[in-house]
C-alpha cells in the first residue's frame, strides 16, 4: 500500500514525475476537443475508458483479414477466428491468474456476468430465508440481480453500511457474516462512486470461514491493479472490457471450475450444447456451456489486445500513477471552500474523486466543466442506495486513468473553483415585467 | 456548430435561478402536482389557483435541483398567470424550450421540461380530488424527441 504524502514538497516532486509517463499518443480520441473548443480532458474513466490504436487495429484486422464465426466452420477463416478467440480466453485467464481458460466465460459485460451467476448458481443454491450479503456501495449491477433472485426464491438481501469515513468496518463485516450466515457475499473490489478499495483477500477469507461463497465485482479494479484470483481465493469475479481499454459488448465471468461445472446452463442456444433432440439437450462442457449464440468474437480479440496493452504499461505502475493523480486532485479539491469530497482520503482509494459543491447541482457542475473541455460524470453513478444512505441525490465524479496528466488534474481543480464563482449568489434580480 | 453550453447559464437564466418568480406554496391553491426526476434528483411542485372562468389566477412553484430545472419553473410560472386552462394545454414542450431560451442538449431538455410536465399534470389535479395517478409522479425524463 502506498503511503499518503502530506508534505507539500514531496507531493510536488512526485507530481513532476507524472508527466513523464505519457501514453496519450496511443489514444487517437484524446487529441480531440470538446464541443466548446477546449482540449478534451477525459476524466470519466470509471464509466468507460478510451481505446488505444492497438485495440482498434486488432479489431479492424480481424474484420478485414480473418473474421468468421467460431467453433462452427471447417474452413480457413473459421479456424483462424476460433484460434484467436480461444487465445483471447487464455490471455484473459493469465491476466487474472486463473488456473485454466475453462474458468473464463465471455459475457456481454460485467452486468451480464453477475446476472449469469444469479440466474444459475443463485437459483440452484439459494432458497427462502437464505441471505445474500452486499455492501451499500454496490453498483446497481450488483444489486438488482439479487433483488430479482430474492423475488424468485424468497431469499433476503442484507447491506453492509458505510462508515462516516466512507469505508466499511471489518467488525461489522464479521458481525453480519455471523448473524446472517449468507450463502453469498458479493461485493465490489473498489467503489465506482467513493473510490474506496475494499480488502478482497481478507473479507473473502472471513466469508469462507462462515460458509459463504464470494463474488467480486472487479469492474473498477481489474483495469487499475493486478488481480490474482488464485491467491485471493474468490469464487467468482467479474469485470468489463470497456473499462480496461477494451471494446464494449464484452465482459468476463471468472468462476472456480468446480463451481461453474456444477452450475446449470443459463442461456440456451447454439454453441452451448453437445446434442439437441426433440425431447431435450445435453449441455456442452466449460466454457461453452455458458456461451450460447455467436459470442463477442471480435470484442474478445480486442479485449485480449487491451489486456496486452495495459499489461505492457504495467498494472503496478498504473496503480501508483493514478494514485498520485487522485491524491493531487483530492487534496486540492478539499481546500476549496464549499467543496465536500464524497469518499475517503486518497490513501484508501483508487483513482476516483467524487464531490459535491454546496449550492450547485452536480449536473450544472458537469455542464460547466464541459465548457472547459473536462468530461466528468454527474448523477448517482448507478449507486442510488449508496447516495440515499449518504442523504444526497447526486455527486460529481472525476475518475483517472494512466493516460491522464497532472495538467488535467489541475484543470479540474481550476474549473471547480470557477464553478464556485459562477454559481455563487450575487444578489441578482430578475427583470420585472412592465405592466 | 453545437450550442455552446456556456450560454445555458446566460444572465437571464441565472437571474431566474437566484431571484425566482413565485417560489413558495400557495395556500388557496385549487390545483397542485409534484414530480421528480429520480435520475438527477430534480423536484418540482406546482400550486395553481384557477378561477371560475378557467383562468390561472396565481401560479407558484417550489422544488430543488439544477439551475435549468429551477429557472425554467420560474419562467413558466411568470408566463402562465392569466392564461386559460385550454391555452395551457395547448402550450407545447417545444414552446417550453423556446420560453427557456438557450438551446439545450437532449439530456438537459428533461430538466427544463420537468416543470412543464408538472404543470400539465397539475391542471388535471384538483386538490380535493385524489385522481392524480401515482404513475404521473415519477418523471423518468423524456427528451423532446420522446415527447409526442
Amino acid at each position: 500500500m502506498r503511503q499518503s504524502q502530506t508534505d507539500d514538497s514531496a507531493a510536488l516532486a512526485s507530481v513532476k514525475k507524472l508527466n513523464r509517463m505519457d501514453y496519450r499518443n496511443d489514444f487517437p480520441i484524446l487529441g480531440r476537443n470538446s464541443a466548446s473548443g477546449a482540449p478534451l480532458a477525459y476524466l470519466d474513466n470509471a464509466a468507460s475508458t478510451q481505446r488505444p490504436r492497438a485495440v482498434i487495429d486488432a479489431m479492424s484486422e480481424c474484420y478485414e483479414r480473418y473474421y468468421a464465426n467460431v467453433h462452427r466452420g471447417i474452413h480457413t477463416l473459421s479456424e483462424a477466428s476460433t484460434d484467436a478467440y480461444e487465445q483471447a480466453r487464455q490471455t484473459t485467464a493469465d491476466f487474472i491468474h486463473a488456473a485454466s481458460s475453462r474458468e473464463i466465460i465471455f459475457t456481454a459485460g460485467a452486468t451480464a456476468a453477475i446476472n449469469t451467476v444469479a440466474r444459475t448458481w443463485g437459483d440452484a443454491n439459494v432458497g427462502p430465508g437464505d441471505c445474500v450479503l452486499l455492501t451499500i456501495a454496490e453498483h446497481h449491477a450488483n444489486i438488482v440481480p439479487w433483488h430479482q433472485l430474492a423475488a424468485r426464491t424468497g431469499c433476503r438481501i442484507e447491506f453492509l453500511p458505510i462508515t462516516d469515513d466512507f469505508t466499511i468496518d471489518e467488525n461489522v463485516v464479521l458481525d453480519y457474516l455471523q448473524r446472517y450466515r449468507p450463502k453469498l457475499f458479493a461485493f465490489t473490489a473498489a467503489s465506482n462512486t467513493l473510490g474506496t478499495e475494499f480488502p478482497v483477500a481478507k473479507w473473502t477469507k472471513l466469508a469462507h470461514e462462515h460458509g459463504a461463497k464470494v463474488l467480486i465485482d472487479a469492474a473498477q479494479a481489474a483495469p487499475h491493479r493486478t488481480i490474482d484470483v488464485h491467491s485471493l481465493d474468490v469464487d467468482f469475479l467479474v469485470f468489463s472490457g470497456h473499462k480496461v481499454c477494451g471494446p464494449t459488448g464484452i465482459g468476463v465471468l471468472y468462476g472456480k471450475e468446480a463451481l461453474l461445472d456444477a452450475m446449470p446452463a443459463f442461456m440456451g442456444g447454439g454453441g452451448m450444447i453437445q446434442r439437441v433432440t426433440t425431447s431435450g439437450f445435453d449441455a456442452a462442457a466449460l466454457p461453452d456451456k455458458f456461451e450460447a449464440g455467436t459470442p463477442p468474437i471480435v470484442e474478445a480479440i480486442g479485449l485480449a489486445e487491451a489486456i496486452r496493452y495495459v499489461s505492457k504499461v504495467g498494472l503496478d505502475k498504473i496503480q501508483a500513477y493514478e494514485h498520485e493523480l487522485c491524491e493531487y486532485a483530492d487534496t486540492q479539491l478539499r481546500q476549496i471552500d464549499g467543496v465536500r469530497i464524497i469518499g475517503p482520503t486518497a490513501d484508501k482509494k483508487g483513482g476516483i474523486v467524487s464531490f459535491v459543491i454546496e449550492g450547485v447541482h452536480a449536473h450544472d457542475v458537469s455542464q460547466w466543466l464541459d465548457t472547459r473541455g473536462i468530461a466528468i460524470r454527474a448523477g448517482h453513478h448507478c449507486t442510488m442506495p449508496l447516495h440515499q444512505s449518504l442523504g444526497i441525490t447526486a455527486t460529481s465524479r472525476a475518475s483517472f486513468y494512466f493516460y491522464n496528466t497532472r495538467d488535467e488534474a489541475q484543470r479540474l481543480v481550476d474549473a471547480v473553483r470557477e464553478v464556485r464563482e459562477k454559481f455563487a449568489p450575487t444578489g441578482r434580480r430578475r427583470r420585472r415585467a412592465v405592466s | 456548430m453545437s450550442p455552446s453550453e456556456q450560454d445555458i447559464y446566460e444572465e437571464h437564466v441565472l437571474d431566474h435561478y437566484e431571484d425566482p418568480y413565485h417560489r413558495g406554496a400557495l395556500k388557496c391553491a385549487t390545483h397542485s402536482h409534484e414530480a421528480d426526476n429520480p435520475l438527477c434528483g430534480d423536484v418540482i411542485h406546482v400550486d395553481l389557483k384557477l378561477n371560475g372562468d378557467g383562468k390561472v389566477e396565481e401560479a407558484w412553484f417550489s422544488g430543488e435541483g439544477c439551475v435549468i430545472s429551477q429557472a425554467s419553473a420560474s419562467m413558466l410560472m411568470e408566463k402562465i398567470e392569466g392564461k386559460t386552462v385550454e391555452e395551457l394545454k395547448q402550450f407545447s414542450a417545444n414552446e417550453m424550450l423556446d420560453l427557456f431560451g438557450p438551446k439545450l442538449t437532449p439530456n438537459r431538455q428533461k430538466c427544463c421540461l420537468l416543470s412543464w410536465r408538472v404543470l400539465q399534470a397539475a391542471l388535471h389535479s384538483p386538490i380535493d380530488g385524489q385522481d392524480a395517478s401515482e404513475s404521473n409522479r415519477r418523471f423518468g425524463g423524456p427528451s423532446l424527441s420522446e415527447e409526442t
